[in-house]
């Protein structure tokens, strides 16, 4: 055996493939991209990127300071800061779970950072607000913004994606800042990370001026530390860069559901990034309903992958570019997307989980925040953990809480609530709830608006207030059963996320962010108030210093009153005798 | 009757103008300094007088040099019987306000018994081995060896040796004078030189008057990164392997454990793909290469430099060095000088920011050979021009010295125990020249703007970085360079933080017409009553002092 690996080292060392240099050292990093399309039960399309760098290097023992292609930016921020795990989200618009299905990776509108720190960091607070500013300043994105009012310490939603010995819910922040515009700023500094830049490979495609004009743009950074083998004695470090896109059928696609690389990016691909091990796109072709497929791709894909993703099975179509068969006829790949017939919109799947959210009330004073969670498994229940995060200047009343499953209250099995400070820290509500086959549940919180200080008011206050998604995370039950497959050899779009057995997989969904209006003052406010005090002020001041210094003396009826002198004039004009 | 009503009114009216009296009194008693102090800023008092003193302070650098000769060097014409001190003084004037004073003070004497053992060596390289447990090793402090003329020491026509640590061995001369000249030469090479002090002093010196060399040299900090860069804008056709750990393990860990007493240096290293140059490379039929000629290397840097990646982490000043290795279609490249003359290294630096070196590949012999080519950096090559950059860039040339001069290599360590004094001479005056700047220019703003908050962990800040620089310059007066660096890099650090506290940009500033306007709802009807009361009252008092005259 160890023969045969060693015969197999000097044969690599011999014939360099293409994509890695053969030498006798043994690469340590390596990098697979992927492009994986997937066509929407609403006629629009999704294209998931994923380019996974992985190192066999351990960042954090701080000798390491030569990069190949791990970004040196973020490995010394890693190492710098003792960061355990990274995931970082800016997303522009709301991925619509109820119609578009279960996303790969889903992310809440605006940015969302996440952070586990080492145990070894001492001042976490410190570390994460460091770190926020630096992230800032290299994805040109307003994370300077995440302070104490809108982090907060998750107990139960976040885990560690990656290995971990240990969750000590006190290493890590989470912030989200919904109001957060996504824009080609932050794009170029993405794609910059990448060791092929946009020059080659999948991210030729990534053309901003494509990438902004959709429905739904989000682009992730996740670090995280990961097993080196199947014993997993060492640690390697993963970078994933995640980008996905919604092409809406009207806007994009001119009404015409079919769709090519072309019609999405205005580019076809030509080549993979010689630097990547693995470089495939990936087309969902699943057959809806058992029936037959209906999707017709061309060029005829190199191979046929079948996999169960989400607790659902699904085919897909994959091109290797690092095929040499593929770029045999043509030189470009221009992956198309026929149906064969017209699509019946009555029958699109309803995902297992999903959830609804909107503010209720009326009037400036109170209001009502309401969750709608739907489980449509027809007859499994699960429990769900419902992160809310609600900033301080809406005051919650805890004792309105209200969750109601089938007209019937719904207690949950943990909760764990953070009261707010007032500008200091915002409200924290996890809980963990039994959602019972097929139902609606419902859940009410009430609240106060609180008013703000004059200077805490953002630009353009009258136009609302965001409060952050929350987030939603389930181990939902399978409708298949799964199979443990190896991690390293399957797509990287089902490998996020560890999946705990064959008989469920993890979700996690984000719900819509809520705009909420508050009492906002009149700005000119300060000066009136000054001008109306010291006029008040001013006023008083006269007339008391009018009777103080005015000298009194008396004085002798002479003329009469006003009333006798104008009787006077008015006889005089009459001609009449004077009073 | 009139006449008790007369007086009623009279007592009357005298208590109104005590009311009004009593109003203006409180008014401008009370009221003013209650607002005044109710609306005032709180500003930390700060020593302005000596940072205006920091600016014209006279800086004198002494350099204490110890001058030892062996029997048979001893000029005829010494002024005393040896030993005996004697002090040398020279003046660098920088512009019309600044000038330093270099103070060499001498000490002569002869040479003992385990001296002129260490000196009966066969080479001089030897007897500067030999020498070096003998000498004075406190920074700064330097010895000089005199040798007899005839000595075989110094190989034939070179008179001065410098060698690895803080002594040189010279040749006598005939005269004094022509002694005193030579010495003055070495220790200047050996501490600094009048453009070493001038570069050090750039930001002070008119721009005119400064020679591209001068400006060079990399700012003073209290931290460098350096970084190495591979850049390969063709990982289609080239696989190129640089095993640049060892290397720097090699090559340029040694020079920076001995600099690390300068500053803090991090290294680190990363491969760029797909990273080309801003200049397309012009084709040479001739020689069949491609050439990049003096003048384009400017536009070479630009897009280069939005790959590099900022050094999110750390706030000090980043040392860039590029290999660059071109791509297929564009090799071999070539750098051609001013007089377009092939540059022998194929590199080039650009000043305080990094040096860029071109990497051919040799073509494969048969073109059939498959792609990518496996390229193994020849890391020896590559070292040698960065660590001569890395030396440029610190303002340590070795070249402009006279012929007969010979200087010890400096070995493994890569840096002779003078050359570090170099750097330490120009450092020290650097950083002191730069705070005072930085608190000469703190002082202005916060004199110009009265409404900054001053607090008083700035005030301190300041205090130390004041008292910091006026230590160093004593320590400088007295000949103790390491002391003195020390407490410029203490100054340095303490100025930048008063600096750039966040403290002093929390208010917003409104200037002060705007405020004053706001309370002018308030000031108007208060202070019209008052003022036409006081008016009436200053009328009624003169027509008063006229009655009498009248009346009589």
């Amino acid at each position: 055996m160890a023969a045969a690996a060693v015969l197999l080292l000097l044969l690599l060392a011999a014939c360099p493939s293409p994509g890695r240099a053969g030498t006798g050292r043994e690469r340590r990093d390596e990098l697979r991209e992927e492009l994986l399309l997937s066509p929407l039960p609403t006629g629009d399309v999704a294209a998931t990127f994923q380019f996974r760098t992985r190192w066999d290097a351990d960042l954090q023992r701080g000798a390491v300071s030569h990069y190949r292609l791990f970004p040196k930016a973020l490995g010394r921020l890693v190492a710098a800061l003792g960061v355990r795990e990274l995931h970082l989200a800016l997303t522009q618009g709301f991925w619509r779970t109820r119609f578009w299905g279960q996303p790969p990776l889903q992310a809440p509108a605006g940015a969302e950072l996440w952070v586990w720190f080492q145990p070894t960091v001492t001042d976490v607070d410190k570390a994460w607000k460091e770190l926020s500013n630096i992230l800032s300043g290299i994805f040109c994105a307003s994370l300077n913004f995440i302070d104490s009012t809108n982090t907060v310490i998750p107990t139960a939603s976040f885990k560690p994606l990656g290995l971990a010995n240990g969750t000590d819910h006190h290493l890590l922040r989470y912030a989200v800042l919904p109001r957060e515009v996504v824009c080609t700023e932050n794009l170029t500094p993405w794609k910059k990370l990448l060791p092929c830049g946009s020059k080659a490979g999948l991210a030729v495609l990534l053309k901003a001026e494509r990438l902004f004009h959709s429905s739904y743009h989000s682009q992730a950074v996740h670090i995280r530390p990961v097993c080196r083998d199947a014993s997993c004695m060492a640690v390697s470090w993963e970078l994933r860069q995640t980008l996905t896109v919604v092409f809406d059928v009207f806007s994009s696609g001119q009404g015409k559901k079919d769709w090519s690389l072309f019609k999405m990016f205005s580019r076809t691909l030509t080549d993979a990034c010689p630097l990547a091990s693995q470089s495939k796109v990936y087309v969902d072709i699943s057959p809806k309903n058992k029936e037959k497929e209906l999707l017709e791709v061309t060029p005829p894909p190199t191979s046929v992958h079948e996999a169960v993703v989400q607790g659902d099975k699904k085919t897909y179509a994959v091109y290797d570019l690092l095929s040499p068969s593929l770029f045999n006829t043509s030189r470009s790949l221009n992956v198309q997307l026929k149906w064969k017939r017209p699509q019946d919109s009555s029958e699109m799947p309803i995902p297992v989980l999903h959830a609804q959210r909107y503010v209720g009330g009326y009037g400036l004073q109170t209001g009502e925040i309401c969750t709608l969670i739907y489980n449509t498994h027809p007859y499994r229940a699960f429990p769900v953990i419902l992160l809310e995060t609600v900033p301080w200047y809406l005051r919650l009343y805890v004792h309105t809480l209200t969750i109601i499953t089938k007209g019937k209250e719904n207690k949950p099995s943990y909760i764990h609530y953070q009261p707010a400070q007032d500008r200091r820290r915002p409200h924290l509500l996890e809980m963990l709830i039994q959602l019972p086959a097929n139902s609606v549940t419902k859940i009410t919180i009430q609240f106060e608006r609180a008013l703000l200080k004059w200077t805490e008011y953002p630009p353009d206050p009258n136009h609302g207030f965001y409060v952050g998604s929350s987030v939603l995370s389930a181990l939902v039950p399978s409708v298949i059963a799964m199979k443990d497959v190896d991690v390293e050899q399957s797509p990287l779009f089902t490998s996020l996320f560890p999946s705990s057995d064959g008989s469920s997989y993890f979700v996690r969904l984000y719900t819509e962010p809520l705009l909420v209006n508050l009492p906002t003052p009149d700005f000119s406010m300060p000066y009136n108030v000054i001008c109306l005090t010291c006029t008040v002020v001013a006023v008083c001041y006269g007339s008391f210093y009018n009777l103080l210094t005015r000298t009194f003396h008396v004085e002798e009826p002479s003329r009469g009153g006003l009333a006798k002198r104008l009787a006077n004039v008015i006889r005089k004009l009459r001609g009449v005798p004077l009073l | 009757m009139a006449a008790a009503a007369m007086a009623a009114d009279e007592a009357e009216r005298a208590r109104g103008r005590r009311a009004a009296l009593s109003f203006a009194a409180i008014a401008v008693v009370l009221g003013l300094p209650l607002w005044w102090r109710t609306t005032e800023t709180y500003r930390a008092a700060l020593p302005y007088a000596d940072i205006d003193g920091l600016g014209q302070q006279p800086v004198q650098l002494v350099v204490p040099v110890a001058v030892v000769f062996s029997p048979g060097s001893v000029p005829g014409d010494l002024p005393s019987p040896l030993p005996f001190r004697d002090v040398q003084e020279m003046k660098i004037s920088v512009n019309l306000r600044t000038s330093v004073t270099s103070r060499y003070e001498m000490a002569y004497r002869a040479t003992t018994a385990q001296e002129e053992a260490a000196l009966a060596a066969a080479t001089a390289r030897e007897a500067d081995a030999a020498l070096r447990p003998l000498q004075d090793v406190s920074m700064g402090s330097l010895t000089m060896y005199v040798v007899p003329e005839t000595s075989s020491l110094l190989p034939q026509g070179t008179s001065v040796y410098v060698g690895r640590h803080r002594s040189a061995l010279v040749r006598a001369e005939r005269g004094l004078a022509a002694l005193h000249a030579r010495l003055r030469q070495v220790t200047q090479v050996m501490s600094f030189t009048a453009t070493s002090i001038t570069a050090a002093l750039s930001d002070r010196v008119p721009d005119s008057r400064l020679s591209p060399d001068a400006r060079r040299s990399l700012k003073s900090s209290l931290g460098y990164e350096i970084t190495f860069s591979l850049l390969n804008p063709d990982p289609k056709s080239h696989a190129v392997d640089w095993d640049i750990e060892g290397a720097v393990n090699r090559y340029v860990k040694p020079v920076l454990d001995k600099l690390s007493l300068v500053a803090n240096f991090s290294v680190d290293s990363q491969i760029l793909y797909y990273a080309v140059l801003g200049v397309t490379p012009r084709y040479d039929k001739e020689s069949s290469s491609f050439l990049l000629s003096a003048h384009s290397l400017p536009h070479v840097i630009n897009p280069v430099e939005a790959r590099l990646g900022s050094s999110a982490a750390s706030l000090y000043p980043v040392l860039n060095f590029l290999l660059y290795v071109p791509e297929r279609s564009h090799s071999p490249l070539y750098i051609h000088d001013k007089d377009g003359a092939p540059v022998s290294t194929n590199a080039f630096h650009s000043p305080r920011w990094g040096g860029i070196m071109v990497y051919n590949v040799e073509a494969p012999a048969s073109p059939q050979a498959s792609l990518p080519l496996h390229v193994d950096v020849d890391m020896a090559r590559v070292m040698e021009v960065f660590l001569a950059q890395l030396r440029l860039l610190f303002g340590l040339s070795r070249e402009e010295l006279p012929p007969e001069f010979l200087l010890e290599s400096p070995g493994n360590e890569g840096l002779a125990d003078w050359e570090l004094d170099h750097l330490l001479w120009a450092h020290t005056v650097e950083n002191i020249a730069t705070v005072s700047t930085t608190l000469t220019s703190l002082a202005q703003l916060l004199d110009k703007i009265g409404n900054i908050v001053i607090k008083d962990d700035v005030a301190s800040e300041v205090y130390r970085a004041v008292a910091s620089v006026q230590t160093a310059v004593a320590k400088l007066a007295v000949g103790h360079l390491h002391s003195a660096f020390q407490a410029s890099k203490e100054a340095v650090t303490s100025s930048e933080r008063a600096f750039f506290d966040p403290s002093l940009l929390h208010l917003l500033y409104f200037p002060d017409d705007q405020k004053f306007a706001i309370y002018i709802p308030l000031f108007l009807p208060m202070a019209v009553p008052i003022l036409l009361s006081l008016a009436k009252i200053v009328r009624e008092t003169r027509q008063r002092k006229k009655e009498p005259t009248k009346m009589d």
